[in-house]
């Protein structure tokens, strides 16, 4: 394996500045190294050598001419599935889309294009994200670099799988419900949701509108604070996008500090029904934070219990209106009916969301379709939205106690491939600490706490804040990731198997 | 198909009380749509004004215009309105391949502007319509149907879709149930309409052409057996689209209804097409096959939750309310109620105060778009916006009458000429040499010839008897060919011999 792929995108921007090597070796490393490993991880849908090199090539050019330009300018990343990127297959891991190449860039996309930054390719996900595995994409699982048999979480498996095996310093996922978090948790990298409004949806091919939100993904707490400045800010074609002025990630990051921190333990999340090495790994943590001059305090969100309930009461229901659009009429699969000689456009509709759709998008659509239905709306997304309120109200109580609130990202470590896929509920569970922060629009951070023992696999620790205080995850993350790294005597990716590398 | 033999009208109304409910969608004219910045011109190529957005592409979001939005709250101030402090967009969700979300953005519970009224003058008498509501929304593509002989879906082979009007902005008036309009309720309903119409017109809101459906109606109507009885079950015709057909429709669905009702049968609530061709209405969709909306709040928009003082800005911006200001322009006009009626029925005041503005008297401004223009617009099947000449031309053919230089008849031909885009009054005129002749000593010539060839009569003027002067003058018309000014002949006739 090349030392380059090894580098942290922090790292990468320094050489580059230096002079010391070139966007497009960069660039190549990253694209040998998907050559080699990714047919065991999986974890691109999409490969673009010829555009990702020639990016590379500009932004050495660009360098070449210029002294300003943006700090990861030439640093790759890889992009998950659900953003459009013109002119390059975007499916959102579904059969429906299969072949469509958008006309238009997602904001995000536009984003890390005007920064110079190649795009290596789309990273696989649940289909229509709607997973914690990667096992509902319709192109196959991606699979853990620690585990080649264990999922890789989901939704945006692909992407945290993609960046704990090497295969892109930096990578682009969404999180609707935990789908950056979770799977950073079980591949041991970090992810960060933003705030709700932090970073455009504009090209964000909708899940659930009012949950979605982008983030980064990256093997360090400051590589994930560098592509979050990229990528966020306000964007006038996406009208929940906040318009205000937000302080630098990166420099929040690189001025890491718990001293004085009163850092909030919530009671609901975590204990029973969380794996035994999960936990332990996360009250060590806890004592670091102590350590460090940090105060804990338990804080008490009652309503949290009610949040997955809600959730998938909420999600389903804007799934079912956001997915309609998948009719065969301007994109993507059509299907003809069989046996049908003249068919009417709803007969085709209908065929092509039998063929095209998976299990888990169809079981999401009918929920959400009978929670809106006329005579069951209030019992259903009324109250869910009600609740929803609680839980956000439960956030201010205890953000009034503690500046950032923490638990374990999830529940488990990875699981085998096929384990829970038959069992929707079990699969739901996974997401159980990370989805109240989407469903009051608050950001939160997933970074590694260290390998459970009973199995030897990555548990991840969450940080959540105030909305629009995202900075602050970053001066905490950073903070902790270093007296972490400390005490393993080095990034816990070190510890993760030798993937083997086919020539 | 049931067909039930229908009560004449007279009879239906006599046993009956009809209630309307006028559902009206208004085009915005705004110069991009509703939710993204895709152009709005009437009539473009197909599919060349569309984006991401609009074309509901996946991924893309909306941003709402706040030129309709200010638009909406004006025409909710005009109809006397309140402007909700905070109002949202809500989902209405149904398939349709000319939508391409398969959901119309729309509001739903919390429309921008409610519980208002409007005085409608029906017959020289004021009715009060009270407004439930004018919302937001946006348009639907358009389908085409290939195949078929009708061009309806049914026994097409294929459809293709023109999206360019998907998403323009529309405003939605809803009434709500006018009653007591009795045997009225047709002229109420085409009054109503035509009064919006004028409205809509007076705010610049929209181009208000029933016939390129910038302004499209539907019509709710129920029977009871009395003004007492509660209300009976009632029928959606859709797309009426033009004023004839809203009185038309109103008319045609009371007789239906009765019939039903004389025999027993219940009316069925349902959608109901209305054919032009044949004055009749045809069953659509039923209640109980329906669609469930499944209405939730848009979550990719923001509430919409104007500044008062905006509000405040807009009333203050309101042109003068249609029913003040059309009795003062009667006022100015010097119309008689029953003119008034006529000019508002053809939809002809905008064009007769352009005319007069452009110099023209009232009357004959009145005269030439209600008579001559009329017809002519009515033979070509148009209306008198669409025909080819201005009001400022037809002050100039007026002006040519009042000069002396043609007469009434020679001014027919003018118009024509102007019709066929031959140019400006006047090179009309020049063109097919139509002006009167003036020429006094030509005049002179004629009347002098005309003299020796009548000697009776001019026998007969000499003695002081000027009304046989018509002889003469006749027949130096007959010579002229008409190109003369028969004012002027007289005078030279009686110059010459008294
Ligand atoms: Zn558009």
């Amino acid at each position: 394996m090349s030392d380059l792929v090894r580098l942290s995108a922090a790292e990468l921007a320094s050489a580059l500045a230096a002079g010391d090597v070139s966007s497009v070796e960069v660039t190549r490393a990253h694209l040998d190294r998907i050559g080699a490993v990714d047919s065991a991880v999986h974890a691109f849908l999409h490969v673009d050598p010829v555009g990702a090199l020639a990016q590379a090539a500009a932004a050495d050019a660009r360098r070449a001419d210029d002294d300003d330009f943006p700090e990861l300018l030439g640093v790759p990343v890889a992009v998950k599935d659900i953003l459009t990127t013109k002119g390059l297959p975007t499916t959102a891991g579904s059969r429906i889309l299969d072949g469509w190449a958008p006309p238009y860039d997602a904001t995000v996309v536009t984003r890390l294009r005007k920064g110079g930054q190649p795009i290596l390719g789309k990273t696989n996900m649940d289909e229509f994200a709607m997973g914690s595995s990667t096992e509902h994409s319709a192109f196959g699982p991606s699979h853990n670099p620690w585990d080649l048999d264990r999922i890789p979480g989901g939704s945006g498996g692909g992407s945290a799988a993609a960046v704990s095996a090497f295969e892109a310093p930096l990578a682009i996922g969404t999180d609707t419900g935990g789908s950056i978090r979770q799977p950073g948790a079980v591949t041991g990298t970090v992810g960060v949701k933003p705030t709700y409004g932090g970073v455009s949806r504009y090209g964000l091919i909708a899940l659930a509108s009012s949950l979605d939100q982008a983030g980064p993904v990256a093997r360090t707490v400051l590589d994930a604070a560098l592509l979050h400045d990229v990528i966020g800010g306000h964007d006038p074609l996406d009208s929940t996008s906040i318009d205000t002025q937000w302080p630098s990630m990166a420099a929040a990051a690189r001025a890491g500090d718990v001293a004085g921190l009163r850092v909030g333990v919530v009671k609901e999340l975590g204990g029973e029904g969380y794996q035994v090495g999960v936990q332990a790994r996360f009250e060590e943590t806890l004592t670091l934070l102590v350590d460090a001059g940090a105060e804990l305090v338990e804080v008490s969100c009652p309503h949290f219990e009610l949040a997955l309930a809600a959730y998938y009461l909420i999600l389903p229901s804007e799934a079912s209106s956001n997915l309609a659009k998948f009719d065969a009429m301007r994109y993507g699969m059509r299907v003809a009916p069989e046996g049908v000689a003249l068919p009417s456009a709803e007969e085709v509709m209908r065929a092509t969301r039998e063929a095209g759709f998976g299990d888990e998008v169809k079981r999401r659509i009918i929920l959400g379709t009978f929670a809106l239905s006329s005579g069951y709306y209030d019992a259903y997304y009324g109250q869910a939205q009600k609740v929803r309120t609680l839980i956000s109200r439960d956030f201010e109580a205890a953000f009034a106690q503690a500046d950032v609130l923490v638990s374990p990202t999830a529940p488990t470590t990875a699981f085998r491939i096929g384990e829970k896929v038959d069992d929707p509920l079990a699969m739901y569970l996974n997401d159980i600490a990370t989805i109240p922060a989407n469903l009051a629009g608050v950001p939160g951070m997933s970074l590694p706490s260290g390998l459970a023992r009973e199995d030897g696999l990555p548990t991840g620790f969450q940080i959540l804040a105030p909305a629009l205080q995202d900075a602050r995850l970053y001066a905490v993350g950073a903070a902790l990731e270093a007296m972490l790294v400390d005490r393993w005597g080095g990034p816990l990716l070190d510890m993760a198997p030798e993937l083997t590398v086919e020539d | 198909m049931t067909t039930t033999e229908l009560v004449a009208y007279d009879d239906a109304v006599a046993r009956y009380d009809p209630v309307m409910g006028l559902e009206v969608h208004v085009e915005l004219s705004t110069v991009s749509k509703m939710f993204c910045g895709c152009a709005t011109v009437f009539g473009a190529e197909p599919n060349t004004q569309t984006c991401p957005v609009c074309l509901g592409l996946p991924g893309a979001l909306p941003v709402t215009n706040k030129k309709a939005v200010e638009s909406a709250i004006r025409i909710g101030l005009a109809l006397n309105c309140e402007i909700a402090e905070w109002s949202r967009f809500a989902r209405k969700n149904y398939f349709y391949p000319d939508m391409p979300k398969n959901f119309q953005t729309s509001q739903y519970d919390e429309p921008i502007a409610f519980g208002g009224h409007t005085d409608v003058v029906v017959d020289g008498s004021t009715v009060r319509v009270e407004i439930e509501r004018a919302h937001m929304e946006e348009d639907t593509g358009k389908s085409l149907h290939v195949g078929g002989t009708t061009g309806r879906i049914h026994g097409a082979s294929h459809s293709l879709v023109d999206y360019n009007r998907a998403g323009i902005p529309l405003v939605e008036i809803v009434t709500r149930p006018i009653e007591g309009a009795g045997a009225n309720a047709p002229a109420v309903a085409r009054a109503y309409v035509a009064h919006l119409r004028e409205l809509l017109r007076g705010l610049s809101v929209s181009d208000v052409r029933m016939d390129q459906g910038s302004l499209r109606c539907d019509v709710n109507l129920s029977l009871r057996s009395s003004p007492q009885a509660p209300l009976g079950t009632r029928s959606e015709t859709k797309n009426v689209n033009s004023l004839r057909s809203v009185e038309r429709a109103v008319r045609h669905e009371i007789s239906r209804q009765a019939a039903l009702l004389d025999a027993g049968q219940r009316v069925v609530q349902e959608t109901r097409h209305w054919h032009e061709d044949t004055g009749m209405t045809t069953s659509g969709r039923s209640k109980e096959q329906a669609e469930d909306y499944r209405y939730f709040p848009e979550p990719d928009l923001l509430p919409i939750a104007p500044e008062r003082d905006w509000v405040d800005e807009l009333r203050a911006t309101l042109p003068e309310l249609a029913a003040v200001r059309r009795a003062r322009v009667q006022i100015e006009l010097g119309f008689t109620d029953l003119e008034m009626r006529d000019v508002l029925g053809a939809g002809a005041l905008p064009l007769i105060e352009a005319t007069v503005a452009a110099g023209a008297s009232p009357a004959s401004a009145r005269k030439w778009w209600l008579s001559e223009l009329a017809r002519r617009a009515n033979d070509a099947g148009m209306t008198l916006e669409d025909l080819p000449i201005t009001p400022a031309q037809v002050a100039g053919v007026q002006a040519l009458v009042d000069a002396g230089h043609v007469n009434d008849k020679l001014a027919r031909q003018v118009l024509d000429g102007v019709l066929a885009g031959e140019g400006e009054p006047e090179e009309v005129v020049a063109a097919r040499g139509l002006g009167v002749v003036s020429d006094d000593t030509a005049l002179s010539a004629a009347v002098d010839r005309a003299i020796e060839a009548n000697p009776d009569v001019a026998a007969k003027i000499r003695a002081g008897k000027a009304a046989a002067a018509g002889a003469l003058i006749g027949a130096v018309m007959k010579e002229m060919r008409g190109q003369a000014d028969a004012g002027r002949v007289r005078e030279l006739v009686i110059e010459k011999l008294t």
